[in-house]
């Protein structure tokens, strides 16, 4: 029993880079998909605003690419890509615990992100040349994400660099 | 860092040549017409809405053929020609245009009809299609279907609507009308949902058959075919291949006109600037024999545009020096900066009193922006591809023309900051060398190693960097306050308002830097008597702020509440400035997720087939990067631009100079001058 815990940091670690990816992940696919029904709707009457509702269906498409970038960061330091590395229990506990930020902020940030990108398409629709304000509007909501993104990238770096 | 002077420009003529100076204004496109409020007893309006709405629907009709003639003969479009920008001609090719303008109107009208006949041959045909399948199943009955019988017998022709068989029909029949005989029931067709019939009975039995029928299901057809009918099928057949041919001929019409399509476009665009023209009289007032019209004008195009209406119309006209705050205004930088008048002007025009920051601004602007990005590869292929479509299109709109250098710049700051950093398509020449030619890739400063410093293995440094950037970007917003200030004459305000925070800031930095616990973070520690240093420093501003900042009020409580208030703006501060780590994180997330796709690339070895992938899955990998990390480089350099800079100095609510100019789709006229 005891041994199989002492192993058990590499299962921390793994569990911290699925639940980074998969959270916001999740969060990016619900705000996607609800920004691109609204597009849809909008391309049905404007089709010349292809480009212009694209990029709102974009906006909160970055949350799963930040939980992709720190997963694949947790996976090449434990060693589960490139060369095997020993990893602590401790270590793979540290490296859960820095993948939760962008899980969270990812997830909710996300979603949040996309009733504001939904908001813009619509602002857009009516007058395709405030295209400049109505973008800014949910790129507010990312900046949580970003700053959970940030600490959790920290963190991992971190623990690398303790050993 | 300027705004043009704007002039307010009067001009008086003589009513005949207020046509010739409205279409020479709206060439040129450089005065903006003001309505002068001006009807007395000498000067009125021109009423002119319904000879704007003629030249309005002849643009529509334009516009609805061009939409047929694409419809039936599309025009090819390359991939790029959304660059090409409108068509340029000259005058003397306009005004051969304009004279074929009728005959062009009398083609759109022919296409428009040609396609109404169309329309119309096609509902004919679908009503015969639905005859056509009405009789299907009638097509074995030999007699036409209002035949109602002979002199002794009553015919019914009608359906039930299920499957019957004939002697499902006369038990049925027998049971309701036992003592009627010699029914004789004929199934023309049947299948699941319906059965067709031909019943003939005697005469003097019609009316207790007819009931009986009734009763047990039968109905009329809703079409009946007044001929047999075989023969009603031949016939609309005809009918349909009549009126298919009709279709093509109209169609054939229709491609036989697609040689006027640049005609047509023409047409559309000639009848909406006409349209516009006479809309401006809407704006000028006229007498009898003159006309006023009244605007604004940046002074850089008054005097030419003076001499030339002087010589060529007669006409009068009076400038004069404009400051009032209903003056438009415009916007004048040098080519590095121009650029990013449109990021301004999407937040909102400066006041006509505050400084354009729009030439500081671009220097933050480029400089966040390659900092996010920051791949000198990715930087190239954004610069190469700018740099190609701007010099390959010289027509293009300007608007476009304008993000285009915008992003162009943009590549460059990132390619220079991917230099620095060591960032070439993430660490694509490491991981070719390492995979394909199993050598250790050469030290090539920027491709390989960096010139500075590398983000990704030394992330506290660059975040130590980007607050160090976002202090500078905000002292600067703060320096342009203080420039307004000055130019107002409001000296004390640099002192409380600016200078204030200066101290504040700037002494709050210079302790924090110099206690230890800071120090592990940034990797220095000042020496102590920085502490001191910044300690007043942040002690003298807080007391200015707390003292100051409420100054407008007279009651000395409120004052200090106030003040309070404005003391609690440190905390603003702080956000700030931690919402520079941004240029962190987004740097860190480009470069990172390249070096991704690199390393899936190069999991499949070094043959010919890793070789196939690994080109495969890097570009479109960072294909995928670049878009998606150009627009949140793109997106949050605005955010610190709108919220972090502007908020700290920035009035805006400027109008923006709205020139009476040619608004059209497909042509613009090259002015000879």
């Amino acid at each position: 029993m005891s041994e199989f815990f002492n192993n058990s940091g590499l299962f921390f670690a793994l569990l911290g880079a699925a639940i980074a990816t998969l959270m916001a992940g999740i969060g990016s696919a619900i705000g996607v998909g609800k920004a691109g029904v609204a597009a849809a709707g909008v391309l049905a009457e404007e089709p010349s605003l292809f480009g212009k509702v694209l990029i709102f269906q974009l906006l909160p498409a970055t949350q799963g690419i930040y939980g992709l970038l720190v997963g694949f960061l947790i996976l090449s330091n434990v060693g589960l890509i490139g060369e095997p590395k020993d990893i602590s229990v401790l270590q793979g506990m540290l490296y859960f615990a820095s993948a939760l930020p962008i899980a969270f902020a990812g997830l909710w940030s996300a979603i949040y992100q996309s009733k504001c990108a939904v908001a813009g398409i619509s602002t857009v629709a009516k007058k395709p040349d405030q295209m400049g304000k109505a973008i800014i509007l949910p790129a507010m909501v990312e900046t949580y994400a970003i700053l959970a993104l940030l600490i959790s990238i920290l963190a991992i770096f971190g623990i690398a660099g303790m050993q | 860092m300027a705004m043009l002077k704007m002039q307010r420009i009067y001009i008086y003529a003589l009513i005949k040549y207020c046509k010739d100076i409205l279409e020479t204004l709206q060439r040129r496109g450089v005065v903006e017409i003001e309505n002068l409020e001006l009807e007395d007893s000498v000067f009125f309006k021109e009423d002119t809405s319904s000879l704007q709405a003629q030249y309005n629907r002849s643009a529509a009709t334009a516009t609805e053929a061009l939409e047929i003639l694409s419809r039936y003969a599309p025009q090819k479009k390359g991939l790029l020609s959304s660059f090409k920008g409108r068509e340029q001609i000259s005058t003397a090719e306009y005004d051969k245009m304009v004279d074929g303008a009728q005959d062009t109107l009398r083609i759109a009208y022919d296409i428009i009809s040609y396609q109404k006949n169309i329309d119309m041959n096609e509902a004919e045909k679908v009503k015969y299609e639905a005859q056509l399948e009405a009789i299907r199943p009638w097509l074995s009955l030999d007699v036409p279907m209002t035949f109602t019988g002979t002199a002794t017998t009553t015919a019914f022709i009608g359906k039930f609507s299920d499957k019957r068989s004939s002697t499902d029909i006369v038990t049925q029949l027998a049971e309701l009308i036992p003592e009627i005989e010699g029914i004789d029931v004929e199934i023309i067709s049947s299948d699941e949902n319906q059965t067709c019939v031909f019943i003939l009975a005697m005469k003097q039995d019609a009316e207790e058959v007819s009931d009986a029928l009734r009763r047990i299901g039968f109905e009329y057809p809703s079409y009946v075919s007044p001929v047999a009918p075989q023969t009603r099928e031949k016939q609309i057949n005809k009918h349909l291949s009549n009126r298919e041919g009709r279709i093509l001929e109209a169609e054939n019409n229709i491609k036989s006109c697609e040689k006027y399509y640049a005609k047509l476009e023409f047409l559309e665009d000639y009848f909406v600037m006409k349209s516009e023209r006479y809309k401006a009289f809407d704006d000028i007032s006229t007498s009898r024999n003159t006309f006023v019209l009244s605007g604004y004008i940046t002074e850089r195009d008054a005097g030419e545009l003076k001499t030339y209406l002087e010589e060529h119309f007669d006409a009068e006209v009076e400038l004069e020096e404009s400051d009032t705050p209903e003056t438009p205004v415009v916007l004048k930088n040098n080519k590095f900066a121009e650029p990013t008048e449109s990021v301004l002007a999407s937040y909102s025009y400066p006041d006509r009193h505050e400084a354009d920051p729009t030439s500081i601004m671009a220097i933050f602007y480029y400089v966040f922006f390659g900092m996010m990005f920051s791949d000198a590869g990715y930087g190239m292929v954004m610069a190469l591809a700018c740099g190609i479509l701007l010099k390959k299109f010289k027509g293009m709109e300007a608007g476009l023309r304008r993000s285009m250098k915008m992003f162009f710049w943009c590549g460059v700051s990132t390619t220079i900051w991917g230099l620095l950093f060591g960032s070439f398509f993430g660490d694509a020449v490491s991981v070719i060398s390492n995979t394909f030619f199993h050598t250790p890739p050469p030290d090539i400063p920027g491709l390989v190693v960096p010139i500075w410093f590398n983000p990704v293995t030394d992330p506290m440094q660059m975040l130590m960097f980007s607050f160090l950037l976002g202090i500078i970007h905000l002292f600067a917003g703060l320096a342009i306050m203080a420039y307004n200030d000055i130019k107002h004459k409001e000296y004390a305000a640099v002192l409380y308002d600016v200078v204030s925070w200066y101290l504040l800031v700037g002494g709050a930095v210079l302790a924090l830097l110099s206690l230890d616990m800071m120090g592990n973070i940034a990797g220095f520690v000042l020496p102590p008597i920085f502490l001191t240093i910044g300690g007043v420093m942040a002690a003298i501003g807080a007391l200015l702020i707390l003292l100051f900042a409420g100054r407008e009020s007279k009651n000395p409580v409120k004052r200090l509440l106030k003040g309070a208030y404005g003391l609690y703006g440190a905390t603003g501060y702080l956000s700030d400035i931690l919402s520079y780590s941004r240029l962190l994180a987004l740097g860190l997330a480009t470069g990172v997720i390249a070096q991704v796709f690199n390393q899936i690339g190069s999991m499949m070895g070094s043959g010919v087939i890793g070789v196939i992938i690994f080109t495969l899955i890097f570009v479109i990998g960072h294909g995928l990067n670049i878009g998606i990390n150009a627009l949140g480089a793109y997106v949050h350099t605005n955010r610190l631009q709108f919220v972090e800079f502007f908020g700290k100095f920035y009035t805006g609510g400027g109008r923006e100079f709205k020139p009476f100019k040619i608004n059209t789709k497909h042509y613009t006229v090259k002015e000879e001058i």
